[in-house]
């Protein structure tokens, strides 16, 4: 059964300095104020992993957390670049940032073969593309069926996977629903599992399309309503797009992104 | 002088090309604003497919992500990104992939990762592969839309994210890849179509107004042009109308922003939005 934790404490517990940590969510459901705490908690030498490391990932990068990125594509969805992540790789600023670059469909299939209890995972990507030069965790493999050549890719098993859900009973089991992206196959595949709702409540009445993961199969639970902003959580939220687009700005520049962090995460913090 | 801009005469030659019935994927950007005008046009029933999980997404604005509410709202099926790869996109069962990228060569490869030489320290770094490789291994054919210039058309892409023709005639059945390739690309001077020797883009179509010598100066390897070399038409009312009607949608929402998803269940609290605001 799923422990009810405080934010704080949820992370105090689970995301340890150099650990690989994932914080997922497909541009809905993504766990903001759980990797704000991250930053508060000033954890260091993370490898940080996620399919589409975007403005949290930028807050995360630029606040010196993370000194490596698992990712397939990193950007400010529908607006442009990340600037502390371009900043990080072209100018090692606030440290060297080291990648691994997969495609989608490898990182997807890393993480199911990761929640299967497998080694690797097969699919029929990455051929003639030059991603494969510059990772080992993607090699060619030859069916032993037909003989044709497939890519295999390694499993993906982080030391903690976070992800936001819209609610979970006091029992610890998660309900989430809309574009569920791969959270379920992060969470499933990780060591431990921190799940941030926008609510716990004592029965969970089943919605079409969701995804429960039982209370068993997760390791933490807090309450953090709103913890998906400038995310959504749909049927709570609706994603802040001027958020994202002001990112743009904010980030461009050391400085101002500097006072930012420090008035919207650090001291945001202190007050709460 | 056009009453339209290069960048909209693009994006309606994009979307013509998009065929009603068929099933697209599609990227964020200016593949999602010319499928979504085709949609509103001459294609009601083209399905689109979202790599946030979402088959058959019909906003009626265009979303700023992939993962924008509206396209899980309007979808028939809202699936996980594995099944959207593994089930949807693998097998060959879209017909289309719609693609842009920063670098593409005379075979059509794309490059979305890195400019410059060097992986470990780039010119510049970009997004990366997101699901474009297996888009363009495995879609029936991939139509590529990107604003034409020496910067982007390149004699060789920097570092191969997508695979076009390869290196020429062959390749794409030496790697596997199951896919037709690239069928076309449309740029904000014309189109340009594979060579069905050599592979090699040729262009074939101008758009009104531009010239093969512009088109020639804004690339950056010998441009082959078919003979003859035609001109497509200009943008029609409508579809101006209905484009820039779909544009006006980004930059706002009236009446929905910060207002609850449609499909909130009954017994869900309304949304507890929290004001962060960046410090612009």
């Amino acid at each position: 059964m799923a422990k009810l934790v405080p934010l704080a404490d949820g992370v105090a517990d689970l995301v340890r300095d150099g650990d690989v940590v994932a914080l997922e969510g497909f541009t809905h459901l993504i766990p903001f104020a759980a990797g704000h705490e991250i930053i508060r908690q000033r954890r260091r030498e993370l490898t940080l992993v996620r399919m589409t490391p975007d403005v949290v990932y930028d807050q995360l990068i630029g606040a010196g957390c993370a000194r490596r990125l698992v990712f397939s594509w990193g950007g400010n969805p529908g607006v442009g670049s990340l600037h502390r992540f371009r900043d990080a790789v072209q100018h090692a600023w606030p440290g060297p940032l080291e990648l691994e670059e997969h495609s989608h469909a490898g990182m997807a299939n890393r993480y199911v073969a990761g929640a299967s209890g497998l080694p690797f995972a097969v699919l029929r990507g990455y051929t003639g593309t030059d991603l494969p030069r510059h990772t080992a965790n993607v090699r060619p493999v030859d069916c032993p069926f037909t003989g044709e050549t497939l890519t295999a890719v390694a499993a993906l098993r982080p030391d903690v996977t976070v992800v936001h859900a819209q609610r979970a009973d006091r029992a610890g089991n998660v309900q989430l629903w809309g574009i569920t992206g791969v959270q379920k196959e992060a969470v499933l595949a990780a060591h431990r599992s921190l799940v941030t709702v926008e609510e716990i409540v004592d029965e969970l009445t089943p919605v079409p399309g969701q995804v429960v993961l039982p209370g068993w199969a997760v390791t933490a639970v807090a309450e953090v309503p709103g913890g998906a902003h400038p995310s959504y959580a749909q049927g709570y939220s609706v994603r802040d797009n001027d958020f994202y687009r002001a990112w743009d700005a904010v980030s461009r520049d050391r400085d101002t992104f500097r006072a930012w962090l420090d008035r919207h995460v650090h001291r945001a913090g202190v007050a709460t | 002088m056009a009453d339209w801009t290069a960048d909209e005469m693009m994006t309606v030659a994009a979307a013509r090309q998009l065929r009603d019935g068929t099933a697209c994927f599609v990227g964020i950007g200016l593949p999602s604003t010319a499928a979504n005008l085709a949609r509103a046009t001459h294609a009601p029933h083209l399905v689109l497919v979202y790599e946030s999980g979402c088959l058959g997404a019909k906003p009626d604005r265009l979303p700023l992500s992939i993962g924008d509410g509206i396209l899980a709202d309007t979808a028939d099926a809202v699936v996980s990104v594995p099944e959207v790869f593994n089930y949807w996109l693998q097998p060959g069962r879209i017909d289309v992939g719609f693609l842009g990228a920063a670098q593409l060569d005379r075979y059509g490869n794309l490059n979305t990762t890195v400019v410059g030489d060097d992986y470990a320290a780039p010119g510049v770094r970009l997004p990366g592969a997101g699901g474009a490789p297996e888009i363009a291994a495995s879609c029936g054919e991939v139509v590529v839309i990107v604003r034409q210039s020496r910067r982007t058309f390149v004699d060789r892409v920097d570092f191969v994210t997508s695979v076009g023709y390869g290196a020429g005639p062959g390749d794409r059945e030496r790697l596997g890849l199951r896919g037709g390739g690239p069928r076309l690309v449309i740029t904000d001077l014309g189109v340009l179509e594979p060579d069905p020797v050599t592979c090699e883009l040729t262009l074939t179509r101008l758009h009104p107004g531009a010239t093969r010598e512009q088109a020639r100066a804004a690339t950056g390897w010998d441009l082959a042009v078919a003979d003859p070399l035609t001109t497509g038409d200009p943008p029609t009312a409508d579809e101006l109308s209905v484009l820039r009607a779909l544009e006006a949608t980004t930059h706002g929402t009236p009446g929905r922003a910060g207002a609850p998803t449609g499909r909130r269940p009954a017994d869900a609290p309304t949304g507890r939005p929290v004001a962060v605001v960046p410090d612009a």
